[in-house]
């Protein structure tokens, strides 16, 4: 396991493109909502939390499609499916590496682009630990939609399709979290709610996730 | 005598021919009783006025949509563990049908809550939640058209309702988090305590079992439908078969 998570890192690493593409177009969102409905402080702050959380998840998004696609391709995905390794250790993987190249960068580059929406200090740290807390569920449920798609051409829009309704609970609670947190409110609830989705998704979706590779290779 | 006879196709088939004249007459029957009685034979409310007749279009609609996919979680487990192909398919045939009660509910209610509410929508977490059933439908409707091989359609799609569901139920219960709502809460259960009055309420029973007995109709025809279109494509993949076969004996002769 180890072995494959080093492997993944380092082709997310050397590939190009995946990895920093997540945080550039995070940014690019975020800079781009200003222009949208205006530069008074007092709205981008209220409506930072927000923004902030659905940037993020859109940024988690945009790379999805490359979890399982490109080992589908080239036939390492089967090499997988017939190591010793069970094929839900091998989805856990995954996910993880997706996290640790998107989820994670986004979680740390987060507070510098709250900035930008003149997020309340108070709120910086209920941003990053939701983040922190809470991506991991969005790449688990990602990877799991990846293996959904994994067989079809045109699989990136059907992939939002099927992930972004699975992503809702996940968004209210992390939204919710640094919203409470901005207010100056106990903002712990939300926090554990986000954890206890996160632990949950780590617990069963793997075990989807192999059940539908296995449907894709048979 | 056994449920799981009709896993077979023919026994489906044959059963299904005999039972769908009578599901289709009695629901058009209480269709039209349960609406007429409501719409014309039952009085104003007191503060709604006439709008409150739309609840015989608009509870039955929304508990058919819940029920649907109820039934696709059913159909989809009987499938992932017992690989009955009759269940795959029921389960395919109903999405659309629970996907347009979805649109039915959220419509009616949209058009109930603008004298009522004083507007079409508001993010009240039963509206949401039902808007988010809606996704859900439409996830599951494109994946069953975007993947060839019925097998693994029937695989994957099962295996996104069983994920589906539990992710519905979660955001049924984190949208409360986020708003309080505008709706009210259930008016219709077995224990009468908070029961619409009676004159409402046997019109809504029998529109209620229109509804289901609507939407059991259109699941026979849409599986049936499924089952004998799943036959055309055995008859021509076997109708290839036999042309390959004679095609390439030729040169050896």
């Amino acid at each position: 396991m180890i072995a494959l998570l080093r492997r993944d890192l380092a082709l997310a690493l050397r590939s190009g493109g995946g990895f920093g593409l997540a945080l550039a177009f995070f940014l690019i969102l975020v800079v781009l909502i200003p222009f949208g409905v205006g530069p008074e402080g007092e709205l981008l702050s209220r409506i930072a939390p927000g923004v902030l959380w659905v940037g993020a998840l859109l940024a988690c998004l945009l790379s999805l499609d490359r979890i399982f696609q490109l080992d589908f391709e080239d036939g390492s995905l089967d090499l997988l499916a017939c190591s010793p390794l069970p094929l839900e250790g091998v989805a856990l993987i995954k996910a993880l590496t997706h996290w640790l190249t998107t989820g994670l960068p986004l979680a740390i580059a987060a507070p510098f682009l709250g900035i930008f929406l003149n997020l309340p200090q108070d709120a910086i740290f209920w941003l990053v630990s939701s983040l922190a807390v809470g991506t991991p569920a969005l790449s688990l449920i990602g990877a799991f939609g990846a293996a959904l798609t994994i067989g079809l051409k045109r699989g990136g829009l059907l992939i939002s399709l099927l992930v972004l309704p699975l992503y809702v609970p996940t968004l209210i609670f992390g939204a919710d979290c640094v919203r409470r947190g901005a207010e100056g409110l106990a903002a712990t609830t939300p926090l554990l709610f986000l954890a206890g989705i996160t632990a949950g998704c780590i617990a069963a979706l793997p075990f989807a996730t192999a059940a539908a590779l296995r449907a894709n290779l048979r | 005598m056994s449920l799981w006879e009709y896993a077979n196709p023919k026994k489906f088939m044959a059963t299904s021919s005999a039972v769908l004249p009578w599901v289709a007459i009695l629901s058009a029957a209480c269709l039209f009783v349960g609406l007429i009685w409501g719409f014309f034979f039952t009085p104003d409310d007191f503060r709604q006025g006439s709008t409150v007749k739309i609840i015989y279009l608009h509870v039955p609609s929304a508990l058919m949509a819940i029920n649907a996919w109820l039934m696709m979680l059913v159909c989809s487990l009987i499938w992932l563990v017992r690989r009955h192909h009759v269940s795959a398919l029921a389960a395919r045939a109903a999405a659309p049908v629970g996907m347009t009660m979805t649109l039915i509910a959220l419509a009616t209610g949209a058009i109930w809550g603008q004298p009522m509410w004083g507007t079409y929508w508001a993010w009240d977490p039963r509206l949401t939640s039902f808007l988010i059933l809606f996704l859900f439908y439409l996830g599951y409707i494109a994946l069953w058209e975007a993947i060839e091989n019925p097998d693994t359609a029937a695989d994957l799609t099962s295996v996104l309702c069983l994920v589906g569901s539990v992710f519905a139920l979660l955001s049924r219960y984190a949208v409360n988090f986020w708003n309080q709502g505008l709706h009210q809460g259930a008016s219709l259960s077995l224990d009468k305590e908070e029961n619409v009055a009676d004159v409402f309420y046997f019109p809504l029973l029998v529109s209620i079992a229109g509804f289901v007995l609507f939407f059991l109709a259109l699941v026979l025809i849409r599986t049936r439908t499924e089952i004998r279109a799943r036959r055309i494509s055995a008859l021509h993949a076997r109708r290839q078969a036999q042309a390959n076969t004679t095609h390439s004996a030729l040169p050896g002769e």
